[in-house]
């Protein structure tokens, strides 16, 4: 059972060795999808803030006029 | 007009060639959607003061309402300029706040328009929050023009078209931009004035609601 074990975590540990370095390229890459491509997701995500700040305050205005509507019945 | 304008400045921001810059990249797209939330900004800050002056000179409540709105569209057009500015830094500068002048001056212009809804929160008579309100819009408008327009300009300022980095002058090779860059101001502008006259509208209907409320009481 205990030689087991030892056998699994010996073979974990060096998966992990292996897996190590390209889980480090990997993060590396994950981190630059923002500058990749020319920085095109830069535009996408400022086009998103607009789009989702406007109608934010379109909610929020929808609310505000039903609000009146209840008034006036 | 104002739909055809942002659907032309989405499709033609995003497809058409631009000039190819060094750091700025793709985001030179930015320009379209970035730029135009300062210039609507600027014009509803614009339309809110001209109502200010217009209630100074003859106090009724429709002046009032319309100068408040146009304030409440242009903060909120503000807002979105200067977080989509913090994104377009952060992958450009490094930082999404990097001190630089034309930063802190959008910042301070916008907290200069924020301190005029506390003021207006703060008053509770009606004739004076208009008045005050009305007098302070003045003030915060000719507040914002250097902040955001000549100090950047008279220190170094990393942005775009400010100290010898490309801006406006750099577009001025490439004429195929200014093709989407007005209508796309021209379109933003619109939105601006379109939400602008729907809350006016709303404040109006709830004046006279309270009205005919205030009548049946009595």
């Amino acid at each position: 059972m205990n030689l087991k074990m030892k056998k699994i975590t010996k073979i974990l540990v060096g998966l992990l060795l292996l897996l190590n370095p390209t889980l480090f390229a990997q993060d590396a890459q994950m981190a630059d999808i923002m500058r990749s491509e020319g920085k095109i997701y830069v535009v996408v995500g400022i086009i998103l803030v607009i789009f989702f700040g406007l109608i934010a305050f379109l909610v929020y205005t929808d609310r505000k006029i039903s609000k009146l509507e209840k008034r006036l019945k | 007009m104002c739909v055809v304008l942002l659907i032309y400045t989405i499709i033609g921001g995003l497809l058409f060639e631009v000039p190819r810059l060094n750091i700025v990249n793709e985001t030179i797209r930015g320009l379209y959607f970035h730029v135009p939330m300062w210039f609507g900004m600027v014009v509803l800050f614009l339309g809110s003061m001209v109502y200010a002056i217009r209630y100074l000179r003859n106090p009724n409540f429709r002046d009032d309402a319309y100068s408040v709105e146009f304030a409440n569209v242009g903060l909120v057009f503000g807002i979105l300029g200067i977080i989509t500015g913090m994104i377009w830094a952060n992958y450009t500068w490094g930082s999404p706040w990097h001190g630089d002048p034309k930063q802190n001056g959008a910042a301070i212009a916008l907290l200069v328009y924020l301190a005029y809804f506390i003021l207006r929160g703060s008053v509770s008579s009606e004739e004076q929050r208009a008045r005050l309100s009305a007098v302070y819009n003045i003030f915060a408008f000719v507040a914002m023009i250097p902040l955001i327009f000549i100090i950047p300009r008279m220190t170094s300022s990393m942005h775009p078209g400010n100290g010898g980095n490309p801006g406006f002058n750099m577009y001025d090779l490439d004429s195929k931009m200014r093709l989407v860059f007005y209508p796309a101001v021209t379109g933003w502008i619109l939105l601006g004035v379109w939400i602008t006259s729907l809350r006016i509208r709303m404040k109006l209907l709830e004046e006279k609601i309270i009205e005919s409320e205030d009548e049946k009481n009595h």
